[in-house]
């Protein structure tokens, strides 16, 4: 007779050997690095270009972000048209990305149409023109596009909070406005691409089943470009700026149901001794479907469709952040329990068998999202980005298995003080 | 390369599918119940959608779905469409068996706890609130639904036609949508990953073979009688941008013009050439952004347009201008590089979904519920096989003014 009561025997994950496959490190002609990642069973790549290119560079507020979304507008022999047209009839992807210390450029392909798309991503970076017309066009979408994600409470909620983590002139506390788009010149954006694209630092990440001639086309398209190499510019110096009032009520839709909820506090990075110890902490708190937060305020309470904690993917600051959206009359009252469940992981250790499913949770998790290439080279972007080394990545793994109730209630109390807190509710 | 994989059916007429892959470490179990929105009583509707969630409360022998599997390393979710809802939980290989044991449990039956029913509807009531309507334009797709469907169950969300539906559900209607839909009759099962066939099947047998068949549902749902007039509706809102949606009825997910008509959505709205976009935001400057796509559903589906007008642009001038390009999708002006383009973009698209485990394993069951799970292996050929005499003739009846459902949003302020 099947026994259905008790669960099949487990293999701890922690158990588990991680392994982070490798990648090769190759420097074309002009400096710049270039990771490869070699594996996967389909004939597919991924070229991620990474540019010293962030809004930590520009020299007025969305000049970094105009300059990386018109990459893929114009180049001198291609409209933006005709450069669409040319990816998508290769069937390739071609995405940008801005963000704070790094913009990117990335390609997704078939490796049959490699020969013909990486001289065109090549020319990208040699030869945009950035066309007055295409940034008109780009103001007012993302004018009007604004103007919409402003009617969402959730929207402003994230907005506000990290302007109270960093201040506003910070570039992590920055945000867009209609009055900064409107005031978005031509020349400004053409420096900043010219300067930080067309003769920039930049790192490539090249990740599938690799053709073999590749090392041989990335020097021939890349190799050739007046890059100046994969070193960092020094970042220009800007000083955290945490507000000094703590608690924020805003109301943003007079008809709002629900109340957008951040509680956040500054946390030191990657490099700090508490960081990886920390994301422990985070996983049991509000990491996961089973974390406290989850099981409190949204499986007993049924405050909210869904409750999260997690530590900002920043490089110089990271913070702790917990954000929900509840609704409009247990507002308050989730705000509580998100207290109370931080006093609860102070006040006593956690037990074995919770901290054990986390870490057999955690571990699970890296081994799934380590499967496939791309994945495999986002892994080392992140540590290349953050000046780790795959010391780091098995230093977390041996956290997460070895990381004991007490450090875990140490770390508690040092960092789930209620007074350190950011606390905003958008309605 | 095709996708391997081989079929059995357990004894109790569950329908199983293995596919191995040992390229990887982990394994999936997929499980796919023939049920959605659309088996739903008009008067209580987003009951498929709140029945998954009360699926993670607790089955009849074990109290907790959710640790166990964290405990085994695993993670998991579900959704629910108009058409299905389907489970799934990813997992070290090691520990798969983890997977067979829980979801067989509540197959098999359900703990039925009020406390979880009552905390579901709440819960439920938030994501309702959260997505459709704390959002500007949240209500869009309930008006639109309405405008198009008069008969059929596609005429409400998936997350129902109201909150009250949901505040209303009693255990008893709990209790009965189980046993009607989930049992092996009306489910179908895969796994995916790094395990063997044999190994499979045997934990398939020993932890699903015994649960009871249950009744096979033969739904009988009314079909959408032909439009013959064209539909408009004109809505006020607090937003900031007046938007326009457009809709016209299309075959099924397995009608033979199935595959031009995806094609003729990537042609008009699939990217930075496509003819919406380039003629409507680039050229004319009268939409912020617009999108066509499709709904892919199993009984006949909509193909929608919608965009976000420039300030200032009237309602009537960009209505037109969408009309303008379909009558010049249909006047048979589509260059064969143009077509070799949304083809390639196809083929690719399924290339860079099949990479991952997870949406193998959920494709293979949806092609299998959609009557074999080969047709997987054989999609790329038929777009591949589409002439540009289909798109025209498609394009001729798709964009039939009578067949047309066109709905005004406009800014109040």
């Amino acid at each position: 007779m099947l026994n259905r009561k008790t669960a099949p025997g487990i293999t701890d994950a922690v158990k588990f050997h991680l392994d982070l496959p490798p990648h090769e490190k190759i420097s074309l002609s002009n400096g710049v690095d270039v990771f490869l990642v070699n594996m996967g069973t389909l004939d597919t790549l991924m070229m991620n270009i990474v540019f010293y290119a962030g809004n930590y560079f520009e020299p007025v507020n969305l000049v970094a972000s105009a300059a990386n979304f018109l990459l893929k507008n114009g180049t001198r022999s291609k409209t933006a048209y005709e450069i669409n047209e040319y990816f998508e009839y290769y069937g390739a992807y071609l995405s940008r990305h801005a963000a704070h210390e790094t913009a990117e450029l990335t390609l997704h392909c078939l490796n049959k149409h490699v020969d013909e798309l990486l001289p065109a991503v090549a020319e990208l970076i040699s030869d945009s023109v950035l066309p007055e017309e295409e940034l008109a066009i780009y103001k007012k979408n993302m004018q009007q596009r604004l103007q919409v994600n402003l009617r969402k409470n959730d929207f402003v909620a994230s907005r506000l909070i990290d302007t109270y983590l960093f201040g506003e002139s910070h570039p992590y506390g920055r945000y867009s406005s209609m009055a900064e788009y409107e005031a978005l010149q031509v020349e400004q954006v053409r420096d900043f691409y010219k300067t930080f694209y067309q003769q920039g630092r930049c790192m490539i990440f090249v990740a599938g089943l690799l053709p073999e001639n590749i090392q041989a086309q990335l020097e021939k398209y890349f190799g050739g470009l007046p890059l100046r190499g994969s070193v960092r510019p020094d970042l220009p110096e800007f000083s955290l700026q945490p507000a000094k009032q703590k608690k924020y009520r805003i109301t943003n839709d007079p008809d709002g149901v629900q109340g957008a909820i951040r509680i956040s506090r500054n946390f030191p990075n990657r490099h700090h001794p508490d960081f990886q110890k920390m994301l422990v902490l985070n996983n049991l708190f509000g990491g996961f479907f089973g974390s406290r937060l989850m099981a409190n305020i949204r499986e007993d309470k049924g405050y909210t469709y869904g409750i999260h904690s997690y530590l900002t993917n920043l490089i110089q600051e990271s913070d702790l952040m917990i954000s929900t959206e509840a609704g409009k009359e247990v507002s308050e009252a989730t705000i509580k329990e998100v207290y109370y469940e931080m006093k609860r992981l102070c006040d006593d250790p956690v037990p074995d068998d919770e901290l054990q499913t986390s870490r057999n949770f955690m571990i699970g998790t890296l081994l799934g999202d380590l499967d496939g290439p791309f994945q495999v080279a986002g892994r080392w972007k992140s540590l290349v980005l953050n000046g780790l080394t795959e010391d780091y990545f098995y230093g977390s793994v041996d956290v997460i298995k070895t990381v004991t109730p007490r450090d875990l209630q140490e770390l508690a109390n040092k960092y789930l003080k209620p007074d350190d807190f950011y606390e905003l509710v958008v309605i | 390369m095709p996708i391997q994989f081989k079929k059995f059916t357990l004894s109790n007429g569950l329908r199983f599918v293995v596919h191995e892959d040992h390229s990887t470490p982990m394994a999936v179990l997929n499980v796919l119940y023939d049920v959605g929105a659309r088996d739903e009583d008009p008067a209580q509707t987003g009951f498929a959608h709140l029945f998954e969630h009360l699926m993670f409360g607790g089955s009849v022998n074990i109290k907790d779905f959710e640790t166990p599997l964290q405990m085994a390393g695993g993670e998991n979710n579900a959704f629910t469409t108009n058409d299905l809802t389907n489970y799934y939980i990813q997992i070290p290989a090691e520990n798969i068996e983890t997977a067979f044991w829980l979801e067989s449990d509540r197959m098999l039956s359900l703990a039925f706890s009020e406390k979880s029913l009552d905390v579901q509807r709440k819960v439920v009531s938030e994501e309702f609130k959260e997505h459709y309507i704390n959002q500007p334009y949240g209500d869009v797709w309930f008006k639109l639904r309405e405008l198009t469907y008069k008969v059929h169950p596609y005429r409400w969300m998936t997350i129902g036609k109201e909150l009250s539906h949901i505040e209303n559900a009693k255990l008893s209607d709990v209790k009965r949508f189980f046993f009607k839909h989930y049992c092996p009759a009306n489910a179908i099962l895969v796994i995916a990953g790094n395990i063997k066939t044999e190994k499979a099947l045997e934990l398939a047998e020993k932890w699903f073979g015994s649960i009871p068949a249950g009744e096979k549902y033969n739904r009988q749902i009314p079909a959408e009688p032909t439009q013959v007039a064209a539909r408009k509706m004109d809505v006020k809102a607090d937003v900031p941008l007046d938007a326009l949606y457009k809709a016209y009825h299309v075959g099924s997910r397995t009608d033979k013009g199935y595959y031009a008509m995806d094609l003729i959505s990537e042609l008009l709205g699939g990217g930075g050439s496509s003819r919406l976009f380039q003629a409507l935001i680039k050229e004319k400057k009268l939409f912020s952004n617009i999108e066509c796509y499709h709904l892919g559903s199993t009984d006949p589906g909509l193909l929608v347009i919608e965009g976000k007008l420039i300030k200032g642009v009237r309602m009537e001038d960009a209505d037109k201008a969408v009309d303008e390009e379909l009558q010049k999708l249909q006047s048979g002006k589509i260059e064969e590089k143009e077509l070799i383009k949304v083809k390639n973009k196809t083929e690719s698209a399924i290339l860079f979904e099949d990479m991952s485990l997870m949406n193998r394993a959920s494709n293979l069951a949806m092609y299998e519920l959609m009557g074999d799970a080969e047709f997987m292996n054989t999609e790329l050929q038929k777009y591949k096989d589409v002439t540009r005499e289909e798109i025209l003739d498609a394009s001729m009846s798709i964009f039939d003014e009578k067949n047309s459902s066109t709905l005004f949003y406009c800014s109040n302020n």
